[in-house]
């Protein structure tokens, strides 16, 4: 069964018989179906017809989905189900006296976002969230791609001891870094106005400086993946190509260009899609460095908007609605990476 | 020892700066945790100074004792390990099996699968605490450390499937089919072939669930309300900090109770965590 499906021509894959919504997302399916995965062996048989398809693969039947069932089990159960749920309260009327069993739980349909939409402080959040995450995301490459290619220029013991502190950072935990960095910029006791000569300056105090000093902590903890990512893909061009791109007499910048860039352009496209989600979603270091959102709520974020609602307040459908929210924008993020995957011809 | 692999060559004065460069940026990026080491093992007074040096006269150990005196910390700690060793081992076997599944056999709807997996990547996990914590109510897992441990089972899942992919893919299907030649089962070229293999992929992809898992804070926040003999460090470090007057000592002590077992391990996972984000990358 499993080589009739496969040996159809692509284009039906997936296409009929999958259920609504899911065709945009198998499209890509199509451009592998074609080329399979890891079929090297397969494609030097494609052109001799007389001889049946070899697919790479042992069919297996049963045997790949009893090699999924854990995972499906517990992503299912603890990603999809809440998602699931995580929608259906924001349609709701749910709060403390519904979740005490006090009130019975009502249908409101959209009423949560109308209520959300119609906030000010809501769009004001939004437009923090969005601000933020991106002053995060470009610094982070900034910095981890600029410190990636200091790495290749550096004999091994400054490489050495500049891995050595990234990796420290990274392996920092958030809330450690979080309180850490909070320290050294304490108006009282902390080096950095000190060494700075702002006497006795409060970081968190103002809402831009406030941002400021979470977005040098964000930046700080996430460089270091980017810069090994990156470091790790420069190291993986083959090192004949480059010295026969050099012996052709080609420029250092044609060599970046023609050489380094299109090999690292996919890893780009990686860190800068995780640094997105990652820095779209920070939590902890906006939690503990500003104190639940900074004062009168000037640096909340998404996150930490729909934690307060739902938490603080017991507003969990509203909660529920900003986290649908968050969501569909990170959906979005991923749709377009994965047309990028598609553009490139990348094979899943 | 590794060929430099922008070649070219650098001249002279350009490599000293460049070198002085990397040399002055390790400095900065290290120095918090400096500062975090040296405050927790400076006195009381040395911490409340207004004019802090670089260094300390008198090193003490009062920051460190108040810590492990004060809430079970060492309790604190465990839970954390064992939050953290539990969410590495399983998602790296799901994640080992889901892998091999999606590379190593054509089925209907695999393509499907991995652009869920990918998709699933997204999802923020603090959106899905609200539904979470109703869920581990409903199974009566609040309080306890199998709500802390489950979800972060699910949400490392997806990213160490989609990397171990890769390490699978890499290993040559000759030899998969040499394996069944010579007779090993499908059980035994998984575990005694594949597994041994993939190994490099399957640290880097421990160092992610184990950082996702130690870090938590907020399910520990969220769902450890009322039994505290169930909390994790993240937790307890809060213990002394106060927003409005903070234990430094305390905080800086705790933190590097909480840094150190992290940093041992990265640092010895180092070399294959570089390698393997290379073999991930290289595809």
């Amino acid at each position: 069964m499993t080589r009739l499906t496969d040996a159809a021509p692509p284009p039906e894959r997936g296409g009929p018989t999958t259920t609504a919504g899911r065709p945009r997302v198998t499209r890509p399916g199509r451009t592998t179906a074609s080329v399979p995965a890891s079929g090297k062996s397969a494609r030097p048989y494609a052109p001799a017809p007389e001889r049946p398809r070899r697919w790479p693969r042992p069919r297996g039947g049963w045997t790949p989905w009893l090699y999924l069932a854990p995972a499906l089990l517990v992503l299912g159960g603890l990603l999809v189900y809440p998602v699931y749920q995580l929608g259906l309260m924001s349609v709701l009327h749910y709060t403390q006296a519904q979740v005490s069993g006090g009130e019975p739980t009502s249908f409101r349909g959209l009423a949560n976002y109308t209520e959300l939409f119609a906030d000010d402080q809501f769009w004001q959040v939004l437009l923090a969230t969005v601000g933020f995450a991106a002053a995060c995301v470009l610094s982070t490459l900034a910095v981890g791609c600029a410190l990636a290619v200091l790495l290749t220029r550096v004999r091994a013991v400054p490489r050495l001891a500049l891995m050595l502190a990234a990796l420290g950072a990274w392996a920092t935990p958030t809330v450690t870094g979080s309180t850490v960095w909070l320290f050294l910029f304490d108006p009282d006791f902390g080096p950095v106005d000190r060494l700075l000569g702002l006497g006795d300056f409060s970081w968190t105090y103002g809402r831009y400086s406030a941002f400021l000093l979470v977005l040098l902590e964000v930046v700080w903890c996430s460089f270091p993946f980017v810069m090994v990512t990156v470091y790790a893909g420069i190291r993986a061009v083959p090192g004949e190509v480059l010295e026969a791109a050099a012996l052709d007499g080609a420029s250092q910048w044609r060599i970046w260009r023609s050489v380094l860039a299109p090999a690292l352009g996919p890893i780009l496209v990686i860190v800068t899609v995780q640094s997105v989600i990652w820095d779209f979603k920070v939590f902890t270091q906006i939690y503990v460095m500003t104190d639940g959102g900074g004062i009168a709520g000037q640096n909340l974020v998404l996150n930490v908007y729909a934690y307060q609602k739902a938490f603080a307040s017991s507003q969990y459908s509203l909660g529920s609605a900003i986290g649908v929210v968050t969501l569909l924008i990170l959906l979005a993020v991923t749709l377009g990476y994965l047309r990028l995957l598609r553009r490139q011809g990348e094979e899943l | 020892m590794t060929p430099r692999p922008v070649r070219g060559p650098v001249r002279r004065p350009w490599r000293l700066a460049a070198e002085a460069t990397a040399l002055l940026t390790a400095a900065v990026v290290a120095f918090p945790l400096y500062w975090m080491v040296l405050s927790a093992f400076r006195p009381a007074e040395e911490i409340e100074s207004t004019r802090p040096r670089p260094w300390t006269s008198s090193p003490s150990l009062d920051s460190f004792r108040r810590v492990l005196r004060q809430h079970e910390f060492g309790r604190y700690f465990v839970n954390s390990l064992v939050v953290a060793v539990s969410v590495v081992v399983a998602s790296a076997l799901i994640a080992f099996l889901a892998a091999t599944a999606v590379t190593r056999f054509r089925f209907r709807f695999r393509t499907t699968l991995l652009i869920m997996f990918l998709v699933a990547q997204m999802v923020p996990v603090e959106a899905l605490t609200i539904p979470l914590f109703f869920l581990m109510r409903d199974f009566g897992q609040l309080n306890t450390l199998g709500a802390l441990i489950l979800p972060h089972i699910a949400f490392s899942l997806p990213f160490a499937i989609w990397m171990l992919r890769g390490f699978v893919k890499a290993v040559p299907e000759s030899l998969e089919e040499a394996a069944y030649l010579d007779g090993a089962s499908r059980a035994r070229f998984l575990w005694q072939i594949l597994l041994p293999l993939v190994l490099p992929g399957l640290v880097a992809t421990s160092v992610f669930s184990f950082i996702s898992a130690w870090n938590d804070f907020l399910f520990a926040k969220s769902f450890i309300i009322s039994d505290t003999s169930q909390s994790t460090l993240p937790m307890a470090l809060l213990v002394f900090y106060k927003p409005d007057e903070p234990d430094w000592g305390g905080v800086m002590a705790a933190s590097t109770v909480m840094t150190v077992p992290v940093l041992v391990f990265f640092v010895l996972v180092q070399r294959r965590l570089v390698s393997g984000l290379g073999g991930a990358v290289k595809d």
